[in-house]
């Protein structure tokens, strides 16, 4: 059993004030929170160890360039990689997206196909569409039902010896549905396509294992998962590492260069070019250990609580509808009341003291799916409690009074 | 002063009895309910306004020489921060319109909904305001 009020003790921000409230942020689908020890450790860098990496000979740059190697290894122990150099740094998710969409430039020709899912954040849709511009191949989506799923008979017969890469998001930052993946993994693989998991909405509360998934290339940002903003990681099985090409020309990158011919890097450096977030780089370190010393177990239980809890009070407001019901769902209610624009909610359960995401979430589709504008979506993290649930279905009552 | 400054200057006055978030946001829904609606052949996709987290749609029509505004929304606290710039903005000269200064926004607390990621889109309303002003200037 977690012992949730030391773990909020760690979260310097959630004791403030927002317009005269305590604050409740619900809005960790968004971003997390970051504990003191992510906070002291990006200030332990810049005042002790900052120095560019990979190319000094002086002391600091020695020990910033072990700390940041340091980190890729944690985050390779992490995802169980099988190699350190199957782990890329990035900016955060839709770098990494956006680096393997441009890479399959150079492999996919006018006829082949590309499968994305109905249940997509636009940053997994858009890179997508941006390549079968490119090269002439096709977009094909697999629909979801009403419960906000993914319908797996359908999936089965998009695949075809025409697609060459299937990408889809382990889960819904809309919905919280928790996709099949392993099985979709396993069934792109049968007709030889590659497949691409965006890990956003996952790692912030499950470990992935990309060896026993066996996915081609999943992706994630730090910044959800405690760490700071601007981190992220790209991990891509060896060989396709090594058959796409650059992402970016420069320094780093390059393993010898004269203006007749540049030859490039090995693994991972080929894919990071320039001087990276280096702080963000070793802090996103501090934040799994920070992450794994909760403990991934205890993180789902208090997740899984807080879900069914939230799921039944609200549920208890008149004319409140639940969108995204799937069997399989992480701590995410998205949500709306009959007749009211979720706007209007949030903007008032804002003013007492209540963080939501209100809109589209960057998934216009799933709310065209629906038909609805947009909902009100609250993500709990490990550190929030039943009694912020109990505040913000009080302010919703509130709330949904003044604008009925 | 012009009569769109005093208008601006009574919606001061009105907001300032008011303590907290709560009875302001209750006065704009109350406003926002009070909208004289647009008519229908109006709600155009011409008429919406972009980068709004709601539907708002305004329409302005020339009637003499001042513009007469009408708009209407699917959410009730933008229907009511539009009803408050109806009120200041609509069946006013477009010169006054265009020189007219929007301190007021400010000083009803409203100033957060100027920032342009806000989303409902208090900018683009103005900015819709303040075109139609300028196209019918220079149109007579």
């Amino acid at each position: 059993m977690l012992d949730i009020q030391k773990i909020r003790a760690d979260f310097p921000i959630l004791s403030q004030k927002v317009n005269g409230k305590s604050l409740v942020y619900f809005d960790n689908g968004a971003t997390s929170q970051k504990p003191q020890v992510v906070i002291d450790a990006i200030s332990k860098y810049y005042q002790e160890i900052n120095a560019n990496i990979h190319r000094g000979v002086h002391t600091l740059s020695q020990l910033a360039t072990d700390a940041y190697e340091e980190s890729r290894v944690k985050m390779q122990n992490h995802i169980n990689a099988k190699f350190s150099h199957e782990v890329l740094f990035t900016s955060g998710t839709t770098f990494g997206i956006n680096l393997v969409a441009n890479g399959f430039a150079s492999i996919l020709k006018a006829g082949d196909e590309v499968i994305v899912s109905a249940l997509e954040h636009h940053s997994n849709i858009v890179p997508w569409q941006m390549l079968c511009e490119k090269t002439g191949a096709t977009l094909k989506v697999i629909p979801m039902n009403d419960k906000g799923e993914l319908i797996m008979a359908e999936y089965d017969q998009l695949l075809s010896d025409k697609t060459k890469i299937v990408t889809v998001n382990h889960i819904s930052n809309a919905l919280g549905t928790i996709n099949p993946i392993k099985y979709m993994i396993d069934k792109a693989h049968e007709v030889g396509a590659a497949i691409l998991i965006d890990g956003a909405q996952a790692v912030p509360h499950l470990k992935p294992d990309v060896q026993a998934l066996d996915c081609d290339f999943y992706v994630f940002s730090g910044h959800k998962m405690c760490g700071p903003t601007g981190t992220g990681i790209l991990y891509g099985k060896e060989a396709w590492l090594n058959k796409l090409p650059p992402y970016q020309g420069g320094g780093e990158m390059i393993k010898e260069v004269t203006f007749e011919k540049t030859t490039y890097a090995e693994l991972p450096h080929k894919f990071e070019a320039g001087t990276p977030n280096i702080a963000g780089g070793i802090v996103l370190g501090t934040a799994i250990d920070y992450m794994n010393s909760i403990g991934f177990e205890n993180i789902q239980k208090q997740e899984l609580e807080l879900l069914e809890y939230g799921t039944q009070r609200l549920l208890e407001i008149e004319g409140l509808k639940i969108i995204g019901t799937a069997n399989e769902k992480t701590s995410v209610i998205s949500f709306n009341i009959e007749g009211i624009h979720p706007y209007d909610i949030g903007t008032i359960i804002d003013k007492l003291g209540i963080a939501v995401r209100t809109g589209h979430h960057c998934t216009q589709p799933i709310m065209n799916f629906f038909c609805i504008p947009g909902t009100i979506r609250a993500s709990f993290a490990f550190y929030n409690t039943k009694e912020e649930i109990d505040l913000m279905v009080e302010a919703v009552k509130r709330a949904k009074t003044m604008l009925s | 002063m012009t009569k769109i400054k005093d208008i601006q200057n009574e919606i001061v006055d009105e907001f300032s009895m008011f303590d907290d978030w709560m009875q302001r946001y209750e006065y704009i829904i109350e406003l926002g309910k009070n909208l004289p609606l647009i008519k229908e052949e109006f709600k155009t996709e011409n008429n919406l306004i972009k980068g709004c987290q709601s539907k708002v749609w305004l329409q302005g029509e020339q009637n003499e020489d001042k513009i007469v505004f009408t708009a209407d929304s699917d959410a009730i606290l933008t229907k009511g921060i539009i009803a408050i710039l109806i009120r200041a903005f609509s069946n006013q000269s477009a010169t006054d319109i265009i020189n007219a200064d929007m301190d007021f926004i400010d000083e009803i607390g409203l100033k957060e909904h100027l920032s342009p990621t806000r989303a409902n889109g208090l900018v683009s309303m103005i900015k819709n305001i303040k075109m139609y002003a300028l196209a019918f200037n220079s149109k007579n």
